[in-house]
């Protein structure tokens, strides 16, 4: 690695001007003319067989092209969750199916020259349903005598304990320790259940994807995606063709958080495609991204922990109940992040962490920033607060006293060690920032109002260890630029000018002298996409490699060029030249000479996987002030000190922590999911499902407290995901200090404190 | 239906449906900055000028524009490159699907507001979601901006 010019440096993004200049760089913006329209027509019951659907009357209407029913689908089940194969996600669908399954569920594919057009076709289907009892509960879904996936072909293929015959997609247990016995022996015990529910990620750009077919007859998919080969790979199981006849192109994304690591849309005008051979657009709703989509996970999880009389943590037990909804997407490997990346904040003796993960007629689930930490972390950091507050310690002094530290290993992360590790000083520079001495637990302010603060940390993980893959191609063309093609898809974080800058340190030049090329399956290098926290780190790592080998191709090619030998030559980023001699030559010479007469591609291609997933670790901690009549949380202030290792850009790292703190509060105190009996969501736009304004995010302030991760590039780790663990946790104690009502279900509503506060308004004897 | 109006300065004639919306309209005439984040009015992503103040383009039929002045980011190219620039200076811009509405109604408020203090400008915009940012980086750079006359 060469000297830290960029790496360090808040650079403006590469794609900066595009973007603020509104130019036409997003899928929508991109589709040809003369794209057929496809919409989906969706099931009004939560379970269903469908008898009949007739479609004569529909297909003949002015300007409809194609109209498809489970009839005209291929009959091999597939998932949509976009993860490494095999996916630990069962094969549990199909593109349409004659089984529906939540209410919003595919029942049609209608593709038309517009949209009136096709929204009219869609009211001329008539569907006849054999409706269902559906599964709402997923309390009772395990075992439960209706099955959501009776299917014989249904397939997991990866043994995670899945069953569909009990409703089951995945099941397990992880322990060490005898946590019974020692919970048995603690002085102080907490033991409580807290529920976070099936958040939508509400990135602002919906999902879309457009298709056409290219010269040579193949697909071709243009898609707002983060996973652009897991794309290639699922289109082909979907349409059951081969894989070489796909090509997938990821343009600019307006924003993905997870939801588009599921093939949540891109299936439909594929299909449309490549049956009829005309290029077909799907743009979703809003509606529908909120009703049929990939929303994070609702879990219920229920927390046992313990302390001695000093305040020593001796056991945590944690038993997660994952709701997957309708499909399987993710829900094997969410349910780990709830115990894995939570119980590891704290040394204790032992540690048991159970899940289960069922099949509910409810939207399916998928990958939301987080990815499971962030209601496990809700739990267990919760279950820590209330657990200092039974005890009267201070939970800041409590944590200082149990958390992990640098060099420890971490028997319930996989045994790994956290080699950098810096929670400590995150802790120490929160708590001084936010005023917590003076501050905790809370200040009467004498007009009603109550102010309190309240704690939290949160670790994540830098990509899946032995699994992702972080890809790049670099080459060196005329006048001496060069090319890196990456196989990673920046959806507005920035990781194109992320590893640009890594690599214009490593080959010491100018970031202009960097050209980075987005994701075309066709052209870049394999890549597992871009989630669980990989690109920075992992991606990164590949950069590294890839400068490495492509300096020395450079001296190679120099010492041929100068007739000398290698070994006597050194490259400063411009020219290479002879350590004890006159001879050089320009890097800006070696690019043109090679055009001519020339057998050596100056290229490298390089891919990276790690063994270990250095957390990244943080503190938040949040004030807030409550209205004792009404129950209304005002959040005036939120401090994060976060330990990502080294910060590469420290503005891009700055806006990922105070976006994924705005979207923690949103998912704390606004964003509700609630559903009629029927199953139906009543969320199902902005009005009712409310993300924060910048009037309700109170002051976000960032800091860092850089540790060096020794297996990452420049000795980073990741930060994307890990910035919206605290905010739940947090706030939900400051909320207690402030009122003595502990809140365990999201969001924190002032209906919520209201019943709290004052039960006898409500007819009830207790408390919350 | 024919309808007659300024679109970016010049004049434009269009045929619509009497349930054209103008944020449809615009698009289809090439303003490709304008985008769509709900249905709803709640999203500000499709803010565009009638007349030089900001309206929701998704909420406004586009036969209203007849003989109106309407203006999107792409006929500010100038002012929305220089708003534009503070913001990426922070980072602010992200994925930059709420970036075109964000700046229409900053270059609004520029010429709406004198010196509005911090609360004045966080209710100004308070239309404009972002789901990136947490809005810690839009307000750095709106201040930014809006002092840039006084920073020299």
């Amino acid at each position: 690695m060469g000297e830290k010019k960029y790496v360090g440096a808040p650079v403006v993004k590469k794609d900066a001007a595009s973007l603020v200049g509104g130019r036409p760089v997003y899928t929508e913006d991109l589709a040809p003319e003369g794209c057929l329209v496809v919409k989906v027509l969706r099931s009004p019951h939560a379970h269903a067989l469908i008898q009949r659907i007739d479609c004569g009357e529909a297909r003949k209407m002015p300007g409809i092209a194609c109209i498809l029913t489970w009839e005209d689908v291929p009959g091999k089940r597939f998932t949509m969750a976009g993860q490494t194969y095999p996916e630990p996600s069962p094969y549990d669908r199909l593109i349409l199916e004659q089984r529906v399954r939540f209410v919003g569920d595919a029942v049609a594919i209608v593709a038309g020259e517009s949209s009136q057009a096709v929204e009219k076709a869609m009211k001329r289907i008539k569907v006849t349903y054999q409706v269902l009892e559906p599964v709402l509960d997923f309390r009772k879904a395990k075992d439960h005598r209706i099955l959501v996936h009776p299917e014989d072909n249904w397939e997991s293929r990866v043994p995670v304990g899945a069953d569909n015959r009990r409703n089951l997609c995945a099941s397990g247990v992880d322990e060490e320790g005898d946590v019974d016995s020692i919970l048995a022996s603690c002085a102080y015990k907490v033991e409580q259940t807290y529920h976070v529910k099936a958040n939508q990620q509400a990135m602002m750009e919906t999902f879309r994807a457009y298709s056409y077919l290219d010269t040579y007859g193949r697909l071709n998919m243009v898609a707002s995606t983060q996973v652009p080969f897991h794309v290639r790979r699922i289109l082909a199981h979907a349409l059951d063709i081969p894989k070489s006849k796909i090509r997938v192109i990821k343009p600019r994304i307006g924003g993905g958080f997870g939801a588009k690591q599921t093939v949540v849309a891109e299936v439909y005008p594929a299909i449309v495609t490549w049956l009829t051979g005309k290029p077909a657009q799907i743009i979703y709703s809003r509606y529908e991204s909120q009703i049929a989509s990939s929303p994070r996970h609702e879990m219920e999880i229920r927390v046992r922990l313990g302390c001695d009389a000093e305040g020593s943590l001796k056991a945590i037990d944690v038993y997660t109940l994952s709701n997957t909804g309708a499909y399987g997407e993710h829900g094997p490997t969410t349910v780990g992040l709830s115990g894995h990346k939570s119980i590891p904040l704290y040394r204790t003796e032992a540690f048991r962490f159970a899940y289960d993960v069922v099949y509910t007629n409810r939207m399916s689930a998928g990958a939301y920033r987080g990815y499971g930490a962030t209601q496990g972390i809700f739990a267990v950091e919760s279950a820590v607060n209330e657990l200092a507050d039974q005890m009267h310690m201070d939970p800041v002094a409590f944590r200082e006293k149990n958390m992990v530290r640098q060099g420890d290993v971490m028997p319930a992360y996989y045994g790994e060690r956290a080699m950098s590790c810096t929670l400590d000083q995150c802790m120490e520079k929160a708590a001084e920032m936010i005023g917590w001495k003076e501050k905790f637990p809370c200040r009467d302010m004498g007009n009603g109002k109550v102010r309190g603060v309240g704690a939290a940390m949160a670790m994540q993980g830098s990509a899946i260890s032995g699994v992702d893959v972080g890809s790049v191609a670099m080459k060196i063309n005329d006048d001496g630029f060069y090319t890196l093609m990456v196989g990673c898809s920046d959806m507005g974080t920035g990781c194109d000018t992320i590893l640009a800058q890594i690599a214009a340190d490593c080959m010491n030049c100018d970031l202009e002298d960097i050209v980075v090329h987005g994701t075309d399956t066709d052209i870049s290098p394999y890549d597992s996409g871009s989630y669980a926290s990989s690109t920075t780190y992992l991606t990164g790592m590949a950069v590294v490699k890839a400068c490495e080998s492509l300096r020395e191709q450079i001296l190679k090619k120099a010492a041929q060029y100068l007739s000398c030998d290698a070994g006597e030559l050194e490259f400063d980023g411009r020219r290479v030249r002879q350590l004890h001699g006159d001879k050089e030559i320009s890097l800006k010479d070696i690019g043109n000479q090679i055009m001519c007469n020339n057998q050596d591609a100056l290229s490298a291609w390089e891919s990276h996987t790690s063994p270990i997933s250095p957390p990244p670790f943080m503190v938040g901690m949040a004030e807030v002030e409550v209205d004792k009549e009404t129950g209304e949380v005002e959040l005036i202030d939120y401090v994060a000190v976060v330990d990502c290792g080294t910060v590469i850009n420290p503005n891009l790292a700055r806006v990922q922590t105070e976006g994924g703190i705005g979207q923690g509060i949103g998912m704390a105190l606004y964003e509700d999911v609630t559903y009629t009996d029927k199953g139906q969501m009543l969320e199902n736009s902005f009005m009712q499902y409310k993300l924060p304004t910048r009037q309700d995010v109170g002051k976000i302030r960032v800091e860092f407290a850089p540790s060096y991760e020794p297996s990452g590039p420049f000795g980073a780790k990741s930060i994307g995901e890990i910035v919206i663990n605290t905010p739940s946790p947090a706030i939900a104690s400051a909320v207690y200090h402030a009122t003595g009502v502990q809140v365990r279900e999201l969001p924190i509503t002032p209906e919520k404190l209201c019943r709290g506060m004052h039960p006898e308004w409500f007819g009830e004897g207790n408390s919350n | 239906m024919k309808i007659q109006f300024q679109l970016n300065g010049r004049p434009v004639q269009a045929e619509i449906q009497p349930d054209t919306i103008l944020l449809d309209l615009v698009r289809k005439l090439g303003c490709r900055s304008v985008k769509r984040g709900c249905e709803t009015s709640n999203c500000g992503l499709c803010t565009v000028w009638m007349d030089e103040k900001p309206v929701l383009s998704c909420s406004v039929l586009a036969a209203r524009a007849e003989g109106r002045r309407i203006t999107t980011l792409e006929g500010l190219e100038k002012e929305a490159g220089e708003a534009g620039r503070y913001l990426a200076e922070e980072g602010g811009e992200q994925c930059g699907f709420c970036s075109p509405g964000f700046l229409m109604n900053v270059l609004a408020m520029d010429r709406e507001l004198h010196s509005p203090d911090e609360e004045a400008i966080k209710e100004y915009l308070a239309g404009n979601l972002c789901r990136c940012s947490g809005y810690m980086s839009q307000l750095r750079a709106v201040k930014k901006y809006l002092n840039r006359r006084k920073e020299g």
